[in-house]
């Protein structure tokens, strides 16, 4: 079947009059990506899988052995290494939940027509180009207790945001809320551009609510693309690494990445940080999972 | 015709290219360090190597956070992109025993540097292990914890009237922890945005273990027995609970929100007129006499780490010595080039650029000691320094170190004997996982 199509390349084309096939066009556009794919992605991934069963440090010419499960039997055994989980998922429910109410909060004052909506919607979206590591640095400089615009404009004297051990977590995910709700917002303006006019037509005719209209019509209709946001986002905030390294250093917001980057860079301790990558991959993936097969459920409706 | 001319100047052209990078590649020298005023200074100083034998030598650097990280990366490797790297002294052990570092135990007692240098700086930047009488790096730069204060405040008779009547002495320049601690009490006015003291904070690499350790040594306390590895009962000892809690009550009059600083922070607290007295390395000690980078630098003065309450005083040692790279392809370049920097005439020059040298003749003359306001507090220092340990898994047990100590000083969780009795039992976990006891 598919060499059949493989012969069907336009006689007019250059690449016909090269003598390319379409064989040809393919493997020169794919084999380069799979290459790319194998050597980047895929071999490192079953590498560090291999090593995660050992002891191997990578700043050590000793040989390294195999210890089978010791890794993850002490990793998963470690205080330390739940209280970072704790810290995470915290960090993963305030920031994603945040960004989710204010980035579709925005869309749907978005989602009618004034002047000026094009270059407004573009300011709002300039937050999430910025590099992660300066949004972080401006911040750490917006919470200063001594001269920050924040705790002069809410009057909050010399309140110290980042220094404080119960807010230091809060104030990294209130960045990053700043950062990815232009994101959530984006992918919901997409989604309310998208419900069709003649059903808020209808619902007026019918003199529903404000609130019925929203919980009967837009929301459904919205909710398959807001929780690709939600997937999108979820999986990001798990691997937050680069805004909550620049900010703090507080015991209390040192997310699962932080405490990875430490053990793999600082420490080389190379096969314990392998298995603790492998743990952060299979909660991800688990995470991720529940949300496909629920996004798939409200597909179906 | 045409074509024939054009391939020939250019096959001129690729032969001339590649024979002069080549004759270059033979004369450069990279020289890896953090990015930090002292490595303007020896690049500056580098220059006249080159001037004298034509072998240009790059100073390559890095923002302080990334220094080891980067280093270290680049040894695991086994690249070869730095010939010489001033590594910290806590890197001694791993870059010894993993064949990071070129042995220099022959260079070093062919020229009898172990007279020529300060005693500490041998013991710290050079020696592994301790007392082995093997040697890995030169003693370059001299760090150690130092105090930077403002005199005018110390100075204004009313103030000194207000403290004489509270705490009973005089208000001078602290030789004691408990003054140290007294004066920050009375200079900590946060309604008149003044603090008493500026300390580190930062617990990603080692600048809050340095503070700490500082008053821990000078409280009479240690970190371990570095030959035998034994913690518990030392670091965990009441004369390291006593400095750890000094610590901790010098971090409550801090300038607001002093959670995570360092030598950047703590020059601000000075320049921006924030804290009475501040904790800093020598070395970032330059800007402060500088009127164009502090509007008080004419009324900033200096003093040595305090003692402790029993008269001990020791001080946190930092400071860099340089390692040539054992997987470098220019090794005997970087000999000679050693060779030059190890000469008096060198260090002397090494000293006027602003580099604190480590030789012994320059360190004790006059012309140095006078030459800024904090060299004399500094010559007084480099001679009571104690340091942190340099095993190889010394990151390892500096992280430990810091996640215990962190929630105390900062976050006020638990007691400051509590967080040693952790850390005895961390460390003892990570030397025996290592086979330190055997």
């Amino acid at each position: 079947m598919a060499s059949v199509a493989l012969t069907n390349l336009d006689p007019a084309s250059r690449a016909a009059a090269r003598g390319w096939s379409d064989l040809t066009i393919r493997n020169l556009f794919i084999i380069p990506t799979l290459v790319f794919l194998i050597v980047f992605n895929i071999f490192p991934l079953i590498y560090s899988l291999g090593y995660s069963f050992t002891n191997f440090a990578a700043n050590r010419s000793e040989p390294w052995q195999f210890v089978g499960l010791q890794n993850y039997r002490e990793l998963l055994s470690d205080d330390h290494i739940w209280s970072n989980f704790v810290i995470t998922a915290k960090y993963v429910i305030v920031s994603v939940a945040g960004q989710m109410i204010v980035g579709f909060g925005l869309a749907l004052l978005l989602n009618r027509s004034f002047p000026m909506k094009g270059l407004i919607t573009t300011l709002l979206l300039l937050p999430m180009m910025m590099s992660a590591a300066v949004v972080g640095l401006f911040w750490q400089l917006l919470y200063s207790p001594s001269w920050g615009p924040i705790n002069y404009v809410f009057g909050l004297g010399d309140f110290a945001w980042l220094s404080n051990p119960d807010s230091a977590l809060y104030a990294v995910a209130i960045t990053d809320i700043w950062m990815w709700s232009p994101f959530v917002m984006l992918l919901s303006l997409a989604g309310l551009s998208a419900v069709p006019q003649h059903l808020y037509e209808a619902a007026a005719i019918d003199r529903a609510s404000w609130w019925y209209t929203f919980t009967r019509i837009t929301l459904p209709l919205v909710s398959p693309i807001l929780l690709i946001a939600l997937i999108f986002r979820t999986m990001e905030a798990f691997k937050t690494f680069d805004i909550a390294y620049t900010m703090t250093t507080q015991p209390t917001a040192e997310l699962i990445a932080i405490r990875l980057y430490k053990q793999a860079f600082q420490q080389w301790d190379t096969g314990k940080s392998c298995a603790l990558a492998y743990i952060v991959l299979i909660m991800v993936l688990a995470i991720t999972n529940l949300y496909v097969k629920y996004l798939n459920k409200v597909k179906e409706r | 015709m045409r074509k024939i001319v054009t391939s020939v100047i250019a096959g001129i052209g690729l032969a001339l290219a590649c024979g002069t990078s080549v004759r270059a590649q033979d004369k450069e020298l990279t020289i890896f360090w953090a990015e930090w005023d002292p490595a303007n200074y020896l690049q500056e100083l580098v220059n006249d190597y080159t001037a004298e034998t034509g072998v240009k030598v790059t100073v390559q650097t890095t923002p302080w956070p990334d220094f080891q990280t980067k280093a270290f990366t680049e040894f695991n490797a086994h690249g070869d992109a730095y010939d010489m790297v001033v590594g910290d002294s806590q890197w001694l052990g791993a870059g010894s025993t993993q064949g990071h570092y070129v042995d220099l135990t022959d260079f070093f007692n062919q020229h009898k540097l172990g007279d020529v240098m300060a005693p500490a700086t041998i013991k710290y930047y050079a020696e592994y292990p301790g007392g082995s009488g093997k040697y890995w790096a030169i003693p370059l730069e001299g760090d150690a914890i130092g105090w930077s204060y403002r005199k005018d405040w110390f100075e204004d008779p009313k103030e000194k009237e207000a403290f004489k009547a509270k705490y009973g002495y005089d208000l001078a320049v602290p030789t004691t922890y408990a003054q140290l601690r007294d004066i920050a009490e009375f200079f900590h006015r946060p309604d008149q945005k003044r603090y008493g003291v500026a300390i580190y904070t930062d617990n990603s690499y080692d600048a809050m273990a340095m503070g700490v350790e500082s008053s821990i040594f000078s409280h009479g306390g240690d970190l371990g027995d570095y030959a035998t590895y034994k913690v518990d009962g030392i670091i965990n000892s009441k004369e390291a609970v006593a400095g750890l809690e000094m610590y901790k009550e010098l971090y409550k009059f801090t300038p607001p929100g002093w959670g995570k600083t360092f030598f950047v922070e703590d020059n601000q607290a000075i320049t921006g007129g924030l804290a009475a007295m501040s904790m800093n390395f020598f070395a970032f000690f330059p800007p402060l006499v500088n009127k164009a980078t502090n509007p008080y630098a004419d009324v900033t003065g200096f003093f040595a780490n305090p003692a402790g309450p029993d008269g001990k005083r020791f001080a946190a040692l930092g400071g860099q010595g340089i390692s040539v790279v054992s997987y470098s392809k220019n090794k005997d370049e970087s000999m000679k080039f050693l060779e030059w920097f190890i000469k008096d005439e060198t260090q002397k020059k090494w000293a006027e650029l602003g580099g604190y040298t480590c030789s012994q003749a320059v360190l004790k003359s006059e012309a140095f000691q006078n030459a800024t306001p904090y060299n004399k507090a500094f010559y007084d220092t480099m001679f009571m320094v104690k340091d942190f340990w340099a095993t190889p898994e010394y990151a390892e047990v500096l992280d430990q170190l810091n996640q215990n100590i962190y929630p105390f000083v900062v976050g006020g969780k638990g007691t400051a004997q509590e967080a040693l009795d952790k850390t005895a039992t961390d460390w003892k976990a990570t030397f025996t996982k290592y086979n330190r006891y055997k």
